[in-house]
């Protein structure tokens, strides 16, 4: 089932620099929230810190809180590991690993939970593949390498491989920034479809695809939350003359 | 712009210059096979291979003990050594700025650049005297501990190659650290490391000093690995300072052996890398 998650007053620092300010806002279950501002302002640091990456480097500082429905993600007893079996990532460039065909690729975030009945285990991959809406297109070679697709089916190979863990959340980091328009309409069309089921958080430099795909909208600037409201109201009716300047253009 | 006529003729210089080096090193190569096979290749035969020496002014006789002596401490060599070095491998390359890692590193760097006359020493120092043998186990181990550091140093520069988009990917999956270690990691780098491995074989299979000073060598089929046991880079050597011309020319028939093992090995890895990369679309 799909969890909001809410971050309050999350601050990040990188050794002496602080790259998030006292961020809070919350993604509501089953929407998308789009998180737009112009490069370096903390919106990737602000997505990687839900589902703990920055544990996995030394020298990342975060504090203040953050909720996936009701629970705590940097509680004590909270386990990274199984914390990110509930959040799903989904990369700016496609990265389906490279060793494993279309199939392994989606069976390996199946196997990681468990099952390893084999007829199983294929019914569950082209659930995954249909899900994704890439079955169609890899049925007949399910079993070459999964870097042989094109950019496109790459990540909806990526999201198919996300899907098979059956995470509570997506986050997404510019998911079609390397994807020509074509392939980034395919994309856009799943988000809408997975949103249903899912929450999603998306970083985008792209205001016409913030505006297309999301319910919510956060306009970040150097590391702070300047406006955060529905999607309609961020905008056309802009509260802050910054989140104005940045969406017409103006600024970023 | 135009470019200056001199840019053009430095830049040609420095091509011709350039050329005529790498020219150089493949001709080495190219005289030395030459010489080894021109005189090597009357020796060989199947007996050749097959066979157990013969004392002194008895025709035929043959190098076989000596193949499968070699064979057998390479063979100890890589399974002390390839668990070793590729486990360690793995601490560098989850710890990569751990002081423990750069001491490791420091250590397999400084071992790889010792004389392997020391490292023969070093086991003959810690193995023979105390057993009171001269051993197969001993060559062995002697040829594993000059492994080690190699397959080490060349197995964390292949894991390395596993970027950190696709181990990020792992993780985002709910994988552990031990889980992308081993479904990501070892398998994507599988390749790297079987060239790392077969690079190390390569250079052991020449070595003289350590296993003289630990297996010494025998003139019988090897018969358990606590008996001294002839190799091949031994039999080189000591047949090819034999006053014996037909000692001598088993020598070079020998050498033919050796050199046309390290060389296929060579080859095979090297079709191994551009395998790999070929086949992940590099």
């Amino acid at each position: 089932m799909a969890q909001s998650v809410s971050l309050r007053n999350l601050s990040v620092s990188f050794g002496r620099q602080q790259v998030l300010h006292n961020v809070s806002l919350t993604a509501r279950a089953a929407e998308v929230t789009a998180l737009i501002g112009p490069s370096g302002c903390g919106k990737t640091t602000l997505l990687r810190s839900i589902n703990r990456m920055h544990d996995l480097y030394s020298g990342a500082k975060v504090s203040g809180q953050i909720l996936l429905g009701e629970e705590s993600v940097y509680a004590k007893q909270t386990d990274p590991v199984e914390l990110r079996r509930r959040i799903g990532m989904i990369f700016q460039k496609p990265n389906p690993f490279p060793h494993l065909s279309i199939f392994e690729n989606v069976a390996l975030g199946i196997r990681l939970h468990g099952t390893t009945a084999k007829t199983a285990l294929a019914d569950q991959v082209e659930a995954c593949l249909r899900r994704a809406s890439l079955w169609d297109e890899v049925k007949d070679r399910l079993h070459t390498l999964g870097t042989s697709l094109s950019g496109g089916q790459q990540q909806r190979l990526c999201i198919a491989r996300a899907l098979a863990v059956n995470p509570q959340v997506f986050l997404m980091d510019e998911p079609c920034a390397s994807l020509d328009p074509i392939s980034t309409m395919h994309v856009e069309e799943l988000l809408a479809e997975l949103s249903r089921e899912y929450t999603i958080i998306i970083v985008t430099h792209n205001m016409q695809q913030a505006a297309r795909v999301s319910q919510q909208a956060a306009f970040v600037l150097n590391g702070e939350l300047i406006e955060f409201g529905t999607t309609k109201e961020l905008f056309l009716h802009p509260q802050d003359t910054r989140t104005e300047a940045y969406i017409t253009g103006r600024m970023g | 712009m135009a470019s200056s006529p001199r840019r053009k003729i430095y830049g040609l210089l420095a091509e011709i210059v350039c050329g005529i080096f790498s020219a150089t090193s493949a001709f080495v190569l190219g005289l030395i096979l030459y010489f080894i096979a021109r005189r090597g290749l009357g020796a060989i035969s199947l007996t050749f291979l097959t066979s157990l020496p013969t004392p002194v002014g008895q025709a035929g006789g043959g190098i076989g003990n000596a193949l499968i002596g070699s064979a057998i401490m390479i063979g100890i060599g890589a399974l002390l050594a390839v668990p070793w070095g590729i486990t360690a491998a793995i601490f560098l390359d989850q710890h990569p700025h751990s002081r423990l890692a750069s001491l490791t590193r420091f250590a397999c760097r400084v071992l790889s650049g010792v004389p392997s006359l020391i490292i023969g020493l070093f086991v003959f120092t810690l193995l023979v005297l105390p057993t009171r043998t001269y051993s197969a186990l001993a060559g062995g181990i002697a040829l594993g501990v000059m492994m080690t550091p190699l397959i080490t140093l060349s197995s964390e520069t292949m894991l390395a190659t596993v970027s950190s988009n696709w181990r990020e990917a792992s993780y985002a999956l709910g994988a552990t650290k031990q889980q992308t270690v081993r479904m990501l990691i070892l398998p994507t780098a599988a390749g790297g490391l079987t060239v790392g491995v077969m690079l190390a074989i390569a250079l052991a299979a020449g070595q003289t000093a350590p296993v003289l000073l630990t297996a010494l060598t025998s003139r019988f089929w090897l018969e358990n690995l606590a008996q001294p046991a002839a190799s091949l880079p031994v039999l080189i050597y000591t047949y090819g300072i034999s006053p014996f011309p037909d000692w001598q020319s088993q020598a070079w028939g020998a050498a033919l052996v050796l050199v046309t093992i390290v060389l296929v090995l060579n080859i095979v890895s090297q079709a191994l890398v551009s395998f790999g990369n070929r086949k992940k679309g590099m």
